[in-house]
């Protein structure tokens, strides 16, 4: 029985339909924090009739509300399913800790948002792969879902779950609980497997995905196996079955400006991280920083057009009422039509008063100007991402940033009237000296030198500079020229730490300068899992078995747990984090293509170890082989 | 030119903690294209107040909120506007033009009346029909409300205006004034208390009926209050 629903018109006459249906009761919903994660109905949120249509897709985010709702990715896929008539895409998130053992309690199943229905019942479960460490979440949706965990052990009435996002780049680790992976960008073949899962009905579970995985971008974990040398390296990777691909080639979106957008984005009653509508002005980055895996997955890049985004920026405007936009891109300075795009959102936003966030920009004189326009300066803080302290160490993973370029885009903005900056590096980078750590204290003294020399002390705002200089450690990830590299130990991590510290502690200005570092066990177990394989799927779950979830938050995330269960499955992080491999090992996510060619990846990767630089994709090519998509900055005029 | 804004808020909107109903509205007045005004500075917030905090879980059929605006088409008009620019669950039933004397919609607030029934399965063993009468007719009615610096002594009766049981519900006139606002929860607690028994817990559904303004002090020789709902202070155009 359909559960009462208000109806009531929109501005455009479309209906608008509250559900009136919960999944959890008044007594729990009154107990737990922020109810408001669970019971749907928010602004453009898609009610379907639940009769009318064919097909249910629960598109999930194994984090929690605030951080999933954050996620440009899933408001677009989420966009592009309902606008199929005869599909309901709905959304789900992690239930809090608090939630989570009334679930388990009581014996609830895990519901989607929308229909507040049970995900079970659903044909299609997504899971967006954003990060590592949520790999347990997957585990606990799962489980509260009451779907089976290993998806062999799923039966022909349990949803498809269907895993997307960067890290199904490397889908080994979770080999065992997904029955599809998609690799690559979500817009270009799902109507082409919804379509095959309408005709296969009736022909079952495994015969649907046996056909699924001869569909391009698809990998189905089930026909493959894997075969180990006895120093547990890969010796080979292989389909089970005549006609399964031995390659999956990632899919990609090559004209990014003719494809969906969400215009309507759900909006949120409560607050979330991004809480503001997001612009995506193009995908990929021409830089190729050596340590980055979206500048190598991302490839190539592809800019969003100049009018449309002008129009979606109105259109959207309209529609969410938002007060604030930002762009978004992963290097929003390198978009060639950026003063064009900025000028016209400062006069469109001001008139309406929005605020504009400009994340992501390079700092120099044209960004400065464009900031000051758009933000307090004496409140707002400027970030410059050196990545490493030196160089030389800046030249080995091909940071296209100089000192003389900090330096010099610091006096910019000193004279401008800002007077704090952030500045982010890494620890750990391979061929990492103490010299290069003495140089992240260095340049944070320069910086504060710098604006002692340029600002006069009678407009020193304060008196002072504020440096806040914040380190994290490097985690090799699979695609890029660093997957080859040991990672360091917990221990080198910290004694690094230590020396930045105490490098900070000597230098002239260190009353200026205040320096954060981060975790380092989780680090290493974020780089255990980033290139990892299939034997780690036990190790997932025997962590998620001893109580672990929610290991991307520091309270939740419990170092030995982990280590246990390596060592229960006799694994360890040694072999999968901080040895270097040699460029003659098969790698677990091998026989997928993303574009980038190993070979570009080696040839990166030697003359990092000769920190020698490379041009940007705008300057010259570097033959990386993304080029065989046939669009993007392959084929537009070189030079700067 | 500043207007009253009426609402009711139901359904599982009824989960929306105060603040988001308010982050709600500054999105949903932006969608409906209404001319409302804006605070200076590099942050520029909408003028906008709102009467009494609803609290989670509580269903209303008169919230209000006031919004400074620079013209209007009519005050239906901006009614339909933030209906269709809003949501189902919550239904903007009236809007009027606030005299320029008239207080904000915050301090206005001086009274709010009350549906309350208890939920299946958790009425009391007290029979309330058979003591409410007693109950009223005392003298104080003290309770201890705990604060953050430990407990007080309040005395409940006279803030209770109106207290009538019937058909199984309840329905109340209470203070709600900053000062000395009384929730319902806690009058059925006193009364359940005074019969030895305690409510059990979230036993009861509430729902808000209206808020009022005093629009002066009570006539001589009575105790009657003039209390109106908080929009009769408005009118339309």
């Amino acid at each position: 029985m359909e559960a009462p629903a208000s109806r009531k018109p929109d501005l455009n006459g479309d209906e608008m339909i509250m559900s009136e249906k919960l999944a959890l009761t008044d007594d729990i919903l009154m107990k737990i924090e922020k109810p408001e994660r669970y019971i749907g109905n928010e602004v453009n949120s898609v009610v379907k009739d639940r009769s009318r249509v064919k097909l249910r897709f629960a598109m999930c985010f194994p984090d929690v509300y605030e951080i999933g709702m954050s996620h440009l990715g899933i408001q677009i896929l989420y966009d592009m399913f309902n606008s199929m008539e005869d599909v309901w895409c709905e959304r789900v998130y992690s239930p809090w800790v608090d939630l989570d053992a009334v679930m388990r309690e009581q014996h609830i199943p895990l519901f989607a948002l929308e229909s507040q229905d049970p995900i079970k019942e659903f044909d299609f479960l997504g899971i967006t792969l954003q990060y590592e460490m949520c790999y347990t979440n997957i585990l606990q949706v799962l489980d509260l879902a009451q779907i089976p965990i290993n998806a062999v052990d799923r039966g022909e009435d349990c949803p498809i779950v269907i895993g997307g996002g960067p890290c199904a780049y490397n889908p080994e680790p979770l080999a065992d609980f997904f029955d599809i992976f998609y690799i690559g960008e979500g817009e270009t073949r799902y109507h082409d497997l919804l379509s095959l899962y309408k005709e296969c009905k009736g022909l079952g579970r495994v015969e649907f995905l046996r056909r699924a995985a001869k569909l391009p971008g698809l990998y189905v974990p089930r026909f493959y196996d894997v075969r180990y040398k006895e120093d547990g390296t890969i010796e080979r990777f292989y389909p089970l079955e005549e006609g399964i691909p031995a390659v999956i080639q990632k899919e990609i979106v090559m004209d990014v400006s003719d494809t969906y957008y969400p215009t309507k984005p759900v909006i949120p009653f409560i607050k979330v991280t991004q809480d503001r509508l997001v612009l995506e002005i193009q995908r990929g980055c021409i830089r190729g920083c050596r340590f980055c895996q979206a500048g190598q997955l991302y490839r190539p890049v592809r800019e969003r057009d100049l009018e449309t985004l002008k129009k979606y920026a109105l259109e959207m405007l309209e529609t969410t009422g938002y007060e604030e936009i930002s762009l978004s891109s992963l290097s929003s300075s390198d978009y060639s039509r950026l003063p064009e795009l900025v000028d016209f959102l400062i006069e469109e936003c001001s008139k309406r008063h929005v605020n504009i966030s400009l994340p992501s920009l390079r700092i120099d004189a044209f960004s400065l100007d464009v900031m000051s326009k758009v933000q307090d300066v004496k409140k707002s803080s400027l970030t410059f991402a050196p990545e490493a302290g030196s160089q030389r160490l800046r030249n080995v993973i091909n940071k296209g940033l100089t000192e003389e370029d900090i330096l010099k885009g610091a006096a910019l903005a000193f004279e401008g009237g800002w007077s704090r900056v952030k500045l982010y590096f890494m620890l750990g980078l391979p061929t990492e000296t103490p010299e290069d750590i003495r140089g992240i204290a260095e340049l944070s003294n320069k910086i504060a030198a710098t604006y002692f020399d340029t600002v006069p002390k009678e407009r020193r705002a304060g008196g002072r500079v504020q440096i806040v200089a914040s380190t994290s450690f490097f985690v090799p990830k699979p695609f890029t020229p660093f997957q080859w590299a040991g990672q360091c130990t917990k221990e080198d991590f910290l004694d690094k730490a230590y020396q930045t510290r105490t490098a900070m502690s000597e230098q002239l200005n260190q009353k200026s300068i205040k320096y954060n570092w981060h975790e380092a066990d989780a680090s290493v177990m974020e780089g255990v899992l980033a290139r990892g394989d299939r034997r780690l799927c036990q190790v997932i779950r025997k962590v998620y078995e001893k109580g672990g979830f929610y290991d991307a938050w520091g309270e939740y995330y419990d170092n030995d747990r982990w280590l246990e269960a390596l060592a229960e499955c006799g694994l360890s992080a040694d072999f999968y984090a901080h040895r270097e491999r040699p460029l003659d090992e098969i790698l677990p996510w091998d026989f997928i293509d993303c574009g980038v060619t190993k070979e570009f990846l080696k040839r990166e990767w030697e003359k990092a170890k000769r920190e020698e630089v490379s041009e940007n994709c705008r300057q010259k090519c570097q033959g990386c082989g993304a080029a065989k998509f046939g669009g993007g900055i392959c084929f537009q005029a070189k030079g700067e | 030119m500043r207007l009253r804004v009426k609402f009711r808020k139901f359904g599982p909107i009824r989960f929306i903690g105060h603040l988001d109903v308010m982050r709600f509205f500054q999105k949903a007045i932006r969608r409906a294209g209404i001319d409302v005004a804006y605070s200076k500075g590099f942050s520029p917030h909408q003028i906008m107040a709102f009467a009494a905090p609803l609290g989670v879980g509580l269903l209303s059929n008169g919230e209000y909120m006031d919004i400074e605006v620079g013209s209007i088409v009519s005050c239906q008009d901006t009614l339909e506007r933030l209906n269709r620019a809003g949501t189902p669950g919550i239904e903007v039933t009236s809007v009027k033009v606030l005299p320029d004397t008239a207080g904000n919609a915050m301090a206005s607030v001086a009274a709010a009346a009350y549906t309350v029934r208890f939920r299946e399965g958790r009425e009391p063993r007290t029979e309330i029909g058979s003591v409410l009468q007693a109950f009223l007719a005392r003298e104080q009615i003290l309770v201890t409300k705990e604060t953050k610096k430990g407990t007080r002594e309040l005395d409940l009766k006279p803030g209770i205006y109106r207290l009538t049981y019937e058909d199984g519900a309840f329905r109340m006139l209470l203070d709600a004034s900053s000062g000395g606002n009384i929730k319902p929860v806690q009058m059925v607690e006193a009364i359940l208390a005074d019969q030895g028994e305690a409510l059990q817990e979230n036993a009861l559904t509430i729902v808000r009926e209206d808020v009022y303004t005093d629009i002066g002090a009570p006539a001589e020789g009575t105790q009657e209050r003039k209390l109106v709902p908080l929009d009769d202070i408005g009118y339309l155009i």
